[in-house]
């Protein structure tokens, strides 16, 4: 092919540029996504049941991922501070993944069961009333806000959709999960839920 | 990674390699003449001159070529495959030995100090303090002296019992108090007069009448876990009320609340976290924060 064709052609020249750039992603992507340990869940990971899930959504919503991450590097300076480092297979239900890019804030990879449920909820209202120095935002408006049962229920099945093994009595137990809940509530539950089930001894 | 994964990466990135070898040696052996051009022509009169590419610049090709090479069987690139057996985990487990090896000894000398002696030991204190900064100041602060609803751990009044293996029990396994809420059971004008009461407890000036009326409900519904006098249990970690330390706030109005609607507090267990040698520097730490006072 003359090069004259390929520099005159602007659509002929972009499918060449994408086939080339997609090669690397082809050998380091494709065959990892098709490895188990990677995409299958580690033992004892289950879905999210309906108040961690909508705790979930609402850990991203307020951008939670923007100072936190939710992974612990295989170094000892991180597993020292926060237990096992993570495995792939933690966060198969995961949609997306919240491993985060930042640490304006501590990694919470690990953090359910680290703090009891009270101190949550006094610091997340406001930070300042249990570490002075912490320059984390006040979320007051999540003990106002109650859930919508039908918007978590509809949750549930989407994810099912994909592939997610909920049962029917998940789904049906959602009502029950939501009733009187707020979304500090939900909130709460997800982070005391966040990396339990792997050990956490160093 | 299986084996045919193994095999389809390395296929590809081999392939890969061979046709960038291919495209580098194929554009060097073109024969281009002096004063050769593009053929491209701006304003008429300006144009591209087309000359070989320089060595210097294909040279780098290669020698990255041959890095690669080198990179790809030295580290698991080709599949799992690696000459050096390199991976991450393992890497890991050998930052942690040598880390063990060098601290393992320190901690483990700690560890088989007793306390009373270990908390007036510097090296060992200077440990604690950064066990602490770490684990504890979230909830207590990073100068001990604890937070609304928890507990300050710089003064000589401890919840579970201040003595060296009350705290090392503490910290090792946790504690769990609740104050159970007593606003279904009690009724309002009864609550109220608890509040009062435990406000003369701590010596504030209250009406003589509702304090012992005050006092007769308190030995009915509080005494087991707070004591007679309001002594506190350390056994059941029972708050102490006889004095002016108060952990949820010292207003009426907070006392009543806590009557009311009760209070749970947990102290998570850290030896799961930081294995038995720290937990016990960090019980001699905090042994000797209140020593300070």
């Amino acid at each position: 092919m003359k090069h004259d064709v390929i520099e005159k052609a602007s659509g002929l020249l972009g499918v060449l540029i994408a086939v080339t750039v997609s090669i690397g992603g082809i050998a380091e992507i494709v065959p990892l996504m098709m490895s188990g340990p990677v995409v299958e869940a580690a033992p004892g990971i289950e879905p999210y049941g309906p108040l961690q899930l909508h705790g979930r959504d609402i850990y991203i919503r307020e951008g939670c991922y923007n100072c936190h991450s939710q992974m612990v590097r295989p170094f000892r300076a991180e597993t020292e501070r926060y237990g096992h480092y993570s495995l792939a297979g933690e966060s198969v239900y995961d949609r997306p993944f919240q491993f985060g890019s930042k640490r304006t804030g501590p990694d919470l990879a690990r953090v359910g069961g680290r703090y009891p449920d009270e101190w949550h909820r006094v610091h997340l209202l406001n930070p300042r009333d249990l570490v002075p120095e912490s320059n984390m935002p006040g979320y007051p408006w999540l003990a106002n806000r109650g859930i919508d049962a039908e918007v978590v229920k509809n949750k549930l099945n989407a994810l099912r959709a994909l592939g997610d093994p909920y049962s029917d009595d998940d789904v049906e137990s959602t009502a029950s999960a939501i009733e009187g809940k707020t979304e500090l509530d939900a909130l709460i539950a997800y982070l005391q839920g966040l990396g339990t089930t792997v050990g956490r001894t160093n | 990674m299986s084996f045919g994964w193994s095999l389809f990466v390395i296929a590809l990135t081999s392939l890969n390699i061979l046709a960038c070898a291919w495209l580098i040696n194929w554009s060097s052996k073109m024969n281009i003449g002096d004063g050769e051009t593009t053929g491209h022509i701006w304003d008429g009169d300006i144009v591209e001159g087309n000359n070989s590419l320089p060595r210097w610049w294909l040279g780098l090709f290669w020698i990255t070529i041959i890095f690669g090479c080198g990179f790809l069987v030295a580290y698991p690139s080709f599949g799992d495959f690696s000459l050096l057996k390199w991976d991450q985990i393992s890497q890991y487990e050998e930052e942690i030995a040598a880390a063990e090896a060098v601290y393992g000894e320190v901690f483990a000398e700690f560890a088989a100090t007793p306390l009373d002696e270990l908390k007036n030991n510097p090296a060992a204190l200077s440990a604690g303090r950064n066990l602490f900064a770490n684990n504890c100041s979230t909830c207590h602060g990073s100068d001990a002296r604890g937070a609304r609803g928890f507990p300050n751990l710089a003064d000589a009044e401890w919840q579970w019992g201040g003595d060296p293996d009350q705290i090392l029990t503490t910290i090792r396994s946790g504690r769990t108090g609740i104050m159970p809420p007593f606003g279904a059971a009690l009724d309002d004008a009864t609550r109220q007069l608890l509040a009062d009461y435990v406000l003369s407890l701590a010596g504030r000036e209250v009406d003589a009448e509702r304090v012992a009326a005050g006092e007769q409900q308190f030995r009915t519904f509080c005494f087991a876990c707070h004591g007679l006098t309001g002594e506190g249990s350390t056994l059941l970690g029972g708050l102490a009320l006889n004095n002016e330390i108060w952990r949820h706030g010292s207003g009426r109005s907070i006392i009543l609340d806590v009557i009311t609607n009760g209070r749970n507090g947990a102290m998570p267990a850290q030896e799961p976290l930081l294995g038995a040698d720290r937990t016990h520097v960090l019980a001699a730490y905090v042994l000797s924060l209140s020593d300070e006072d």
